[in-house]
């Protein structure tokens, strides 16, 4: 209840900030970029006005900011950044060595769309860029969210079973920008739950010094390193679960890995990541006044990607639309749609799955196209043949 | 049952329709709705259309998306009429206030506003430049917000104003603002 916690009003890129600024972490080197510039702008205000300890490392782009961070996290730093789109494109090869090097990095994506066309508004395509290069990546839906992510991904990256970067991802300008409702726990709270944190092989320990990043070549070795990378990414989902299950006991806020809203009886199901979720829980609502049974899932989590959760809150429905906010151009389906058929084949799930792409480049997703996905859903039960992606509100 | 109510700003940038937006929702959430505001990003250049939202809402607010069928719009610049259906996806008995010192039937007239929507009309840029000494509609159409619609009562937006602009504004431009929404509160026409 907001008696105890003052209720008040912040854009998702204030609340992110603020989520760093209690952190406090050791180094934060960044760029700004659209729309992710009020998160790094914010946090430099904290820094000139000597609310946090943290080294700001003014850098020329963000192929060095994440370098500058890869290093800062090897030294034996707690390390924070936050980028959006061409930056986190321009971020590339950076992303694989920070997992690589297991850098526990916490950095914030504003999602945006890429270029070409210029776009400077919200979709997925820049995340999914990032899907396969070993980094967890967790999916706010509010402002709210976005902070209560940040800070528990603080203590996923660090945890010592863990020790993987995470992106920590809000929508651009609907979640960035929008003013909405939040509340705030007390900055020692915070510092209590994330605690102190001790590199386990830092750099600058000169009595035990060692190697990262180094040279693995001919024989098993490069295999045997990726394959303890999968498994460190394969446990954090556990590790996620608990340690977001223990800030949702702090905050009284909820944590779960899939947030399965109307799942126990619905026929119909929407999954979909991100801000959109309320739009797709909204038009279920008043499609369950009219006695249609509908859910809708939203993964709170993409890497590792919770195929259990969502096997179960999924496998008893009579079909199901997976919304996405990019596309896998000359695939068959796009990412999150990808993930979710292959979680249900390999459970031996059979239920027919409608893919849908929609608010790419900061198109509005509607009420109208959450109606239409459900309509078709019913239409999709009873045998209806529909083509393989639909683009939602355009003429195609 | 939920009480929502939905805003559109329609204004030029530069014109503060996104303060306003925001003004309007923080007002709101003094008398403990929640709230939600957010801007509709085009090009930023000053002088180009543009459009803004605010939410109110008893019951937490689940959508994220642009207000589509607005119960109330808030036009700040009446030339905006040669280019813009002001009036699109409103509910029939919404409410329209126009920064403008056009009468109501001649806004309605211009506006090809239906009989069953309310207009109020209220030269706000006027009482600025009187007040504020700067063509800034923002302020006093929130004054005339609070006294077509009742959403609100002046004083607490006179209460909003000074905790926002108390930080950052001098002693006299607060008082210009207030005086502001008290003018606008009176004069608005309907």
């Amino acid at each position: 209840m907001a008696e105890e916690k003052k209720m008040f009003s912040a854009t998702g890129n204030q609340m992110v900030a603020d989520a760093m600024r209690q952190v406090d972490p050791d180094v934060m080197a960044a760029y700004p970029i659209t729309p992710q510039t009020t998160i790094v702008e914010g946090y430099d205000k904290f820094v000139a006005d000597g609310r946090v300890t943290t080294e700001y490392v003014n850098v020329e782009s963000e192929h060095s900011a994440l370098s500058a961070c890869i290093g800062a996290s090897a030294a034996g730093a707690r390390v924070a950044t936050a980028t959006s789109s061409q930056g986190l494109a321009f971020m590339w090869e950076e992303l694989h060595i920070a997992a690589g090097m297991r850098c526990p990095i916490v950095m914030a994506n504003a999602n945006r769309a890429l270029s070409a066309p210029i776009n400077i508004h919200g979709d997925h395509s820049d995340i999914m860029g990032a899907r396969d290069t070993g980094w967890i990546i967790m999916f706010a839906e509010t402002a709210q969210e976005a902070y209560d992510n940040t800070i528990v991904s603080f203590k996923v990256a660090e945890d010592p079973d863990v020790l993987l970067p995470v992106l920590t991802t809000l929508d651009g300008f609907v979640t960035t920008h929008a003013m909405d409702c939040c509340v705030m726990e007390e900055d020692q709270t915070v510092k209590d739950y994330v605690g102190e944190y001790h590199a386990k092989y830092p750099l600058l320990d000169t009595a035990n010094p060692v190697g990262h990043g180094m040279f693995a070549t001919l024989g098993d070795g490069y295999m045997k390193y990726k394959y303890t990378q999968r498994e460190a990414i394969e446990g954090a989902l556990d590790v996620i679960e608990k340690h977001g299950k223990e800030w949702a006991e702090i905050t009284g806020r909820p944590f779960d890995l899939v947030d399965a809203w109307g799942t126990e009886d619905a026929d119909y199901i929407i999954v979909v990541l991100g801000s959109c979720a309320g739009n797709a829980r909204f038009q279920a609502r008043q499609l369950r006044a009219q006695g249609k049974k509908v859910g809708v899932v939203r993964p709170r989590v993409f890497r590792p990607f919770p195929a259990q959760q969502i096997v179960d809150a999924c496998k008893n429905a009579k079909a199901i639309g997976v919304i996405d906010r990019s596309d896998s151009f000359g695939s068959a389906h796009a990412p999150l749609a990808l993930e979710v058929r292959s979680a249900l084949f390999s459970a031996g799930v059979q239920i027919p799955v409608n893919d849908y792409i929609a608010g790419l480049g900061g198109a509005d997703i509607t009420l109208a196209q959450m109606e239409q996905v459900f309509t078709e859903l019913e239409q999709c039960a009873a045998g209806e043949a529909k083509k393989s992606i639909t683009y939602l509100g355009i003429d195609e | 049952m939920s009480q929502l109510t939905e805003i559109r700003w329609h204004a030029r940038a530069g014109q503060g329709a996104v303060t306003a937006a925001k003004l309007v929702a923080d007002t709101a959430l003094l008398q403990g709705n929640y709230i939600q505001a957010m801007p509709e990003y085009g090009p930023e250049r000053t002088g180009a259309p543009l459009k803004a939202y605010t939410r109110v809402c008893s019951e937490p607010i689940e959508v994220h998306n642009n207000i589509q069928n607005p119960d109330i719009v808030i036009v700040l610049d009446d030339t905006l009429l040669e280019s813009t259906d002001v009036c699109e996806g409103m509910h029939d008995d919404g409410t329209l206030i126009f920064n403008t010192t056009k009468t109501v039937e001649e806004i309605r007239k211009a506006a090809q506003v239906p009989d069953s929507m309310k207009v109020a009309v209220v030269d706000a840029s006027g009482i600025a430049m009187d007040t504020i000494k700067k063509d800034m509609p923002n302020t006093p159409i929130v004054g005339a917000l609070a006294k077509v619609t009742g959403l609100f009562p002046p004083e607490l937006v006179k209460e909003r104003l000074k905790i926002t602009f108390g930080k950052k504004f001098s002693q006299e431009m607060i008082d210009a603002n207030l005086a502001s929404v008290d003018r606008a509160y009176q004069e608005v026409q309907e």
